[in-house]
């Protein structure tokens, strides 16, 4: 596809609480457009589209994979990435124990995958194991062998508690 | 849901070796990364992530065919597009490269012939990415098609076109190796079993995509480059060769790296391509590859076929051990004549072996290139070693356990390839894991379905000889202490997930007896950090670990005379408490800020250095090849794994793995447990479901969801137990945890699905397709047996000849064609190999 052939338009974009407009193309994508556009680079690509989980970002709450999302779609809804996780200095409780429990090696699947566990920590505050292996079924880790992921979600959620 | 142990502290009083000193407890504490916080809040930057402005894109075109002679490029319409700034092809380089200084027949792009679909052979830089894409389209390239070899038996068949001058065959390297008596060993033996495996391909999965941003100033005629290797100096230097350019020239910098298993210890095409971009261009190139070119750039295991015939007595002792590894390494050298070594070489090392031949041979073929991966050579070879073992052991109606104790080594220990074992970890990792497991209680009365195998492994803490032997240190750390009291380590090791740069702050931070906080670490930027051979082999640990320990006390050493000076006393007299130190006998002391000043105040801003090599007597014999295997500590693993068979679909569910791992002494427990439990994952998902595929040479898997590494969903509890032998030559003991646990598991896997369903496949992964398959020709086979049976009334059958009878059979070395073991009851085919099944 030619760039002079696709439009743009003005979008109305919510991005960790700020709402901005931008001039975005038709078909750009939500990571194209939060890493690019925003310099939001937290939010990581490991694919070539839906494969990898590491895009995991929270629209309305709901864990979506940036890379097949297109940002004309998100018009009107909020989005949040990782970086919007930690407030005044603080990390967030799954950042807290990620961090504290190696719930991170390499950390490249670590943003997604955190904002996957937010996701499910916020429908459901007391996860079973086998809650969090469901809600984390979509991304890929190649460094933990996920035993300290499942580690790191259960003891956030009993930090929450 | 996962445990984590450590030997008692008294295991290794015990057994009367060495203390190390310890003083703050810096070392030996579980310790989160120092980097850890920068990657859980999305502020930890990849190349990726790097902010370049607006740099021109990058893209690679590559060849459609797998092997052929480029007869003609057209470039001309792709160099005339507005917005293109640089086109560029083989002929831009000045020279090959290959990780191996004799074995250099790759080029970045390729000149004259493509010997793989996929090999880049056309870049160009533009100014987005739409026009760079238009730009490859608008390239026409003219390749006359070769015969093309997909198999190292259709590359090695006689008449085959050589992919290589001079490599009649197709062989890479061949290797002759033998050590000891072999046909007397097998002469001994009571029991000679002989196996054939084959091996998929596979590969490392790392989930950052490759990517490389190179800046050239063409004012200076200099270039710097940010990329995601694990090994900055190998790029440097073949930047510098293949550019032709003089390498003060050259800046490379590891920014936050996601992964690298071993993808990213070679240089790799694209980030010299990059890199020539830029210069083409003068200016700043950003080049990301899409994973489907991560498959192609590849280095992965290569597809493996062994032979394995082993001799022991009644007793289980090993006599002799005869093995043949055939390789299918693609199209280029890279690590490959290393990989075939390893193979032979960690035959070696882990027990006590009568005598050894090997043969092995590295084989080119039209594929993408593989190289080292996780486990490096040995992980095929110990699969077919340990699953051989495990059918022996039922044969000779010895317990697992009992057999790999019958054949233990006691460090120190010299084997016959002339490798050194300085610590052995292996009774203390075998007697955990038995009884972690509840092996004595459980095995063989696990319901139908369900079984329990187990393995050992090792592998090397860094290869005791360095690829390109310069006659430097192995490993060099510089610590700079300056007017603010702090203290920078200043190191070239790549910390690519594993957590390197916490384990030498740790170091720093135990022998100066300093909170970690007051100390800094900067790494991999060529213009300020020391040279590092990189992380592969294991070996940053064990190596800047130790350059880290003697710079640490060279520096305790310049402040206890500085405090001497300031307190007047002799240094013998100063008792270092880190943030405080103080006269013996006395109260005069001074803090550490005091100390400082007095250190500083003749000479200024201090650097001091620690440097480390292997000893001499680790660095293996004097025969061809020989250092490939050689180190200065082996690490050691035993593990049991528990598995689930369902024998209407196929399918293996791993219920639960123990894993004992001898790391010498876990310098940080929670990074090293996180290693065995990645190491150990990584080897299930190669056991159960991992496998590239190739059609006509096309791949076809290229992607995460047809190459299959394991969900969380299917992931297993994995507990970890450490063992701490405290080796002699590693820093506080340690030794290398990232990669040993890897290689056990696999042969434990199809131990356990063995035990669980008597099937032992021919072939890896043990995908649900092949065990069905099995498990449906066994029934089979049952059947038109029962219908034999019935015919000759009632005689009964073979497979419960008596033991002794099967194992004179096997004494003459001829391979098992009916089972008898003693666990047969529910194995009436039990131990029988599975032909190799899909044609590679």
């Amino acid at each position: 596809m030619k760039r002079d052939t696709v439009g743009k338009r003005l979008l109305s974009l919510t991005v960790n609480e700020r709402t901005q407009q931008h001039a975005v193309a038709d078909n750009a994508l939500l990571l194209d457009v939060l890493r690019e556009t925003l310099g939001l680079t937290g939010t990581k690509q490991g694919c070539d589209g839906g494969e990898c989980g590491a895009c995991t970002v929270l629209v309305d709450s709901q864990p979506q994979l940036a890379c097949i999302t297109l940002a004309a779609s998100c018009e009107g809804r909020h989005i949040e990435t990782i970086e919007h996780l930690s407030t005044h200095g603080r990390m967030s409780r799954l950042q807290q124990a990620f961090h504290e429990k190696l719930g991170t090696q390499c950390g490249f699947c670590t943003p997604g995958m955190i904002m996957a566990a937010e996701a499910l920590l916020r429908r459901q505050s007391d996860p079973s194991e086998a809650q969090i292996r469901e809600a984390l079924a979509g991304n890929l880790c190649r460094c933990t062998g996920y035993v300290k992921i499942i580690e790191s979600v259960q003891s956030a959620a009993g930090a929450g508690r | 849901m996962s445990t984590a142990h450590r030997t008692d502290p008294g295991d290794a009083a015990l057994r009367g070796e060495p203390t190390p000193p310890r003083h703050t407890g810096a070392v030996g504490q579980r310790t989160p990364l120092i980097d850890g916080i920068e990657k859980v809040t999305g502020r930890a930057r990849y190349t990726a992530d790097l902010p370049f402005g607006q740099a021109l894109v990058g893209r690679i075109l590559r060849s459609p065919v797998a092997h052929g002679l480029i007869r003609g490029i057209d470039a001309a319409a792709a160099r005339a597009m507005p917005g293109v700034r640089a086109v560029i092809t083989g002929e831009d380089f000045a020279a090959p490269y290959g990780v191996i200084p004799i074995a250099q027949n790759e080029w970045p792009l390729a000149r004259d012939r493509v010997r793989y679909r996929g090999e880049p052979v056309v870049a160009v830089a533009a100014i987005d990415e739409a026009t760079a894409e238009a730009a490859l389209r608008a390239i026409v390239l003219d390749i006359e098609p070769l015969p093309a070899y997909f198999s190292a038996a259709e590359a090695r068949a006689e008449g085959a076109l050589p992919l290589h001058e001079k490599k009649v065959g197709n062989i890479e390297r061949q290797v002759e190796q033998d050590f000891g008596d072999v046909d007397a060993g097998f002469a001994a033996a009571d029991l000679v079993l002989e196996r054939h495996t084959a091996y998929a391909e596979v590969a490392h999965g790392q989930i950052e995509l490759n990517a490389a941003v190179a800046a050239y100033e063409p004012e200076w005629g200099r270039l710097t480059t940010h990329s995601v290797t694990q090994v900055p100096y190998y790029l440097h230097l073949t930047l510098a060769q293949v550019l032709g350019m003089d390498a003060s020239r050259i800046r490379v910098v590891k920014p936050f790296v996601g992964g690298g298993f071993g993808h990213r210890v070679e240089p790799l095409n694209f980030e010299m391509i990059t890199a020539a971009l830029a210069r083409a261009a003068g200016g700043t190139v950003r080049t990301q590859l899409t994973r489907e070119e991560g498959f192609l750039t590849h280095r992965g295991r290569p597809a493996t076929d062994i032979r394995l015939k082993i001799g022991m007595k009644r007793t289980g002792e090993i006599t002799a051990v005869d093995c043949e590894v055939v390789q299918r390494g693609g199209a280029y050298g890279g690590y490959g004549l290393v990989t075939i070594l390893y193979a032979g070489a960690l035959l070696h090392a882990l027990y006590r072996l009568g005598a050894v031949r090997y043969r092995g041979f590295r084989v080119y073929a039209n594929l993408p290139p593989c190289g080292a991966m996780r486990g490096h050579g040995a992980v095929d070879v110990r699969h077919a070693f340990e699953s051989l073992l495990d059918e022996m052991a039922g044969e000779l109606g010895l317990d697992p356990f009992a057999l790999r104790r019958a054949n233990l080594i006691g460090a120190p220990y010299r084997t016959l390839n002339d490798l050194q074992v300085n610590s052995y970890g292996i009774p203390a990792c075998l007697a955990w894991a038995e009884k972690a497991s509840g092996w004595k209680e459980r095995r063989g009365k696990l319901p139908r379905g369900h079984g329990l195998g187990m393995a050992c492994s090792h592998y090397v803490s860094g290869s005791a000889k360095p690829v390109h032997w310069s006659g430097e240190p192995h490993a060099v750390i510089n610590l700079k202490l300056d007017f603010d009291g702090s203290i920078t380590i200043l190191t070239g090791a790549s910390d690519i997930g594993q957590g390197s740069s916490t384990l030498l702050t740790q170091v720093v931070a135990e022998v100066l007896m300093l909170p970690m906080a007051r100390i800094r670490v900067i790494a991999t930027d060529s213009a300020l950090t020391p040279k590092d051979n990189g992380s592969y082999s294991s070996r940053v640990s064990f190596m800047v670990g130790n350059a880290a320990l003697r710079a640490a006390e060279e520096l305790k050493r310049v402040l206890v005379t500085a405090a001497s000076v300031r307190l007047q006393v002799t240094p013998e007299e100063i008792e270092w408490e880190g943030e405080r130190c103080a006269v013996v006998g006395t109260d005069k002391s001074a803090d550490f800020a005091q100390v400082v000043e007095a250190a500083l105040a003749e000479s200024g801003t201090l650097t001091v250095k620690g440097v480390w090599s292997t000893p001499p007597e680790t660095q293996g014999g004097k025969f061809r090849g020989a250092a490939v295997g050689s180190t200065a500590g082996f690490s050691y693993a035993a593990q049991v794994v528990e598995v689930s068979v369902d024998e209407d679909t196929g399918a293996v569910k791993v219920e639960h793995v123990w894993a004992a791992h001898d790391c010498g002494f876990a310098i940080n427990p929670l990074a090293v447990e996180g290693q065995v439990q990645g190491a150990v994952w990584m080897g299930m998902g190669q056991a159960l479901s991992e496998e590239t595929q190739y059609h006509e040479g096309l791949a076809i898997r290229p992607n995460m969801l047809d190459y299959r590494i394991p969900t969380i969903a299917e992931s297993p509890p994995i507990d970890v137990h450490l063992v701490e032998s405290l080796d002699p030559l590693g820093p506080f003991g340690a030794k290398e945890a990232s990669e040993g646990a890897l290689h056990g598991f696999p042969p434990a896997l199809t131990n356990a699905i063995c035990d669980a369903v008597g099937i032992r496949l021919g072939e890896l992964p043990a995908t649900p397709d092949r065990l069905l398959e099995a498990i449906h020709l066994r029934r089979r086979e049952q059947r038109q047996q029962a219908r034999r049976a019935a015919v000759a009334s009632a005689a009964p059958a073979p497979a419960l000849a008596a033991p002794a009878s099967a194992l004179d059979a096997r004494a003459s070395g001829q391979s098992m064609s009916a089972a008898a073991s003693s666990e047969a009851a529910h194995v009436a085919s039990g131990g029988r190999p599975v032909a190799p099944g899909g044609a590679r």
